[in-house]
């Protein structure tokens, strides 16, 4: 197998591509695919700034941190299949500048690369506690491969963990980690998934989680972390209680990886802007995935910022017909969204995003629900849990923007396929 | 290692070498079968690598569970007992010979 540099060296001696994507997340690989997939025969390149090829994410949390899936099982396609499309593969390089005029792109390192077209694809950062004591060993981010590896060496028995934020990483991690070491899950808002949920499924989720032997504390903050070289012995909050614990996982969301675009002068706010088929306000410079705000086709057209496989595997599908020249797909999928924690799948669809009332089909009791989220009577999104059936028929509804009668919604016996709906 | 006889999308006749113990669509992926998307990676969570089983080789293969059917039922190219998510079919050796068909895009 050859390695990075080889490979480098090989097939980019000039150091230029015609496309060049920077991010080798699921949003950067899928560019590269769909160009070829088009019959594009120019140069693309994938350059990523982990040491791996593209490989996925939403495992971390889950099956890889419990150790049920491999490492091997990780990449999104093996070496050969990127030899074979001729896509060059640069890992463990950081793109740290861009110059729009004299279209090349600057590493960490030094080195340059240039570019006919460029894709930013380049994620987010998990964000970091910004509190005294943010900066000692011992506090983990679940965002890299190398994050969770080194996560997975410190968990010695008997070890305590704190977990910092009871949004979806957060939760996820606490479910693979109670059986093995104590939990306590820290949320600062008065439950948990509150920026990305309703209250019916925080309150569902919070009562497994506790059944489960989860210390989950709301309404605390986060003053500070003790410890010292060694590693951390406890976290403080702002009641003074101190938490004892040899490990924080911090779970606070993620920062969406703009700086250089800021820098080489294109219009960002909370992400790169970009139009409905990902273009930005630079000449021949696309961004997609994670740190993209836009129009997206599916997602109702307001500007936003999508944290999803789905959303960016689609958003690549755009770019690439913009850099080919062909027409982009008549079909419009809203973005889906998973979580798996214990025996629980979630599968979500749509964004609740400015919903005004929520409807529960089914009793979260009985471990197999959906919370719907209306907007009037329009279908904005759905959390499905253990409810595939309803994930499933729910999509349509959502990217229909299908209008239905609420009553006969809450009642889980009719299949949402069969709902008298109007469309809007 | 078991052979996969693979109708894509356009049509096109292949066949894949599919090695036992990884599941059906983790072939089809690595292999370069870019029909299939995959999109979760093999939870049953996207249905985008619906595939057809051939009508013989439906009982060697096994039916879909639950929760697939669940997925598959709300595709328009759902072939009822035949349709399945290649991400929840392991290749046994006993797999050699199978014919799968690639579900259009829906």
């Amino acid at each position: 197998m050859p390695s990075p540099s080889a490979e480098s060296a090989d097939e980019h001696p000039a150091g230029r591509a015609d496309v060049l994507v920077v991010g080798a997340g699921h949003g950067g690989a899928q560019v590269a695919i769909a160009l070829r997939q088009q019959g594009f025969t120019g140069s693309v390149t994938i350059v990523g700034e982990e040491p791996y090829p593209p490989y996925q994410r939403p495992p971390l949390s889950k099956d890889y941190l419990a150790g049920t899936t491999s490492a091997d099982r990780l990449p999104i396609r093996p070496r050969s299949f990127w030899e074979n499309r001729g896509v060059a593969l640069l890992t463990g390089r950081r793109i740290v500048a861009i110059d729009p005029v004299a279209r090349t792109v600057s590493a960490e390192d030094g080195s340059r690369l240039g570019y006919g077209q460029l894709v930013w694809a380049a994620g987010g950062r998990a964000r970091r506690l910004t509190c005294p004591g943010a900066d000692l060993p011992g506090i983990h981010t679940i965002r890299t491969r190398a994050d969770v590896d080194r996560l997975a060496g410190e968990l010695t028995d008997p070890a305590r963990v704190v977990v910092v934020g009871g949004g979806y990483i957060g939760l996820e991690v606490a479910a693979v980690l109670t059986d093995r070491v104590h939990v306590t899950v820290l949320e600062a808002a008065g439950r948990v998934l509150v920026r990305v949920a309703g209250e019916p499924l925080s309150r569902f989720y919070e009562t497994e989680h506790r059944r489960r032997g989860v210390d989950i504390r709301l309404g605390v903050t986060v003053v500070g972390v003790r410890g010292d070289a060694r590693g951390v012995t406890g976290v403080e909050l702002a009641c003074g209680t101190v938490l004892p614990c040899s490990v924080v996982v911090v779970g606070i969301g993620i920062e969406p990886e703009s700086g250089p675009m800021r820098d080489a002068g294109a219009a960002v706010d909370n992400g790169v802007l970009v139009d409905g088929d990902g273009r930005t306000s630079i000449p021949g410079v696309f961004a997609l995935g994670d740190c993209a705000i836009g129009p997206f086709p599916g997602a109702g057209g307001t500007p936003v910022r999508l944290e999803s496989v789905q959303a960016a595997v689609d958003q690549a599908v755009l770019v690439a017909c913009a850099v080919t020249g062909r027409a982009r797909p008549t079909r419009v999928s809203p973005p889906t969204f998973w979580s798996d924690q214990y025996d629980l799948h979630l599968k979500a669809v749509g964004l609740a995003l400015g919903h005004d009332s929520v409807v529960v089909r089914g009793d979260p009791a009985d471990r197999s629900f959906s919370v719907v989220y209306l907007r009037g009577d329009t279908v904005l999104a759905l959390d499905c849990v253990n409810a595939t059936k309803d994930f499933a028929q729910g999509r349509s509804l959502v990217a229909e923007r299908a209008a239905v009668d609420p009553v006969a919604l809450a009642d889980p016996s009719t299949p949402l396929l069969h709902l008298d709906v109007a469309h809007r | 290692m078991p052979k996969i006889i693979v109708v894509d999308r356009e049509g096109t006749q292949s066949v894949l070498n599919a090695p036992v113990g990884l599941s059906l669509m983790e072939s089809l992926r690595d292999e370069g079968y870019d029909d299939i998307l995959a999109l979760c990676g093999g939870c049953a969570s996207c249905a985008t690598c619906h595939v057809v089983v051939g009508a013989a080789w439906v009982d060697v293969v096994g039916p879909a569970s639950e929760e697939e059917v669940d997925l598959l039922e709300s595709s328009p190219y759902l072939e009822p007992g035949r349709s399945r998510l290649s991400c929840q079919i392991e290749v046994v050796d006993e797999h050699d010979g199978l014919e799968i068909r690639i579900a259009p895009e829906e």
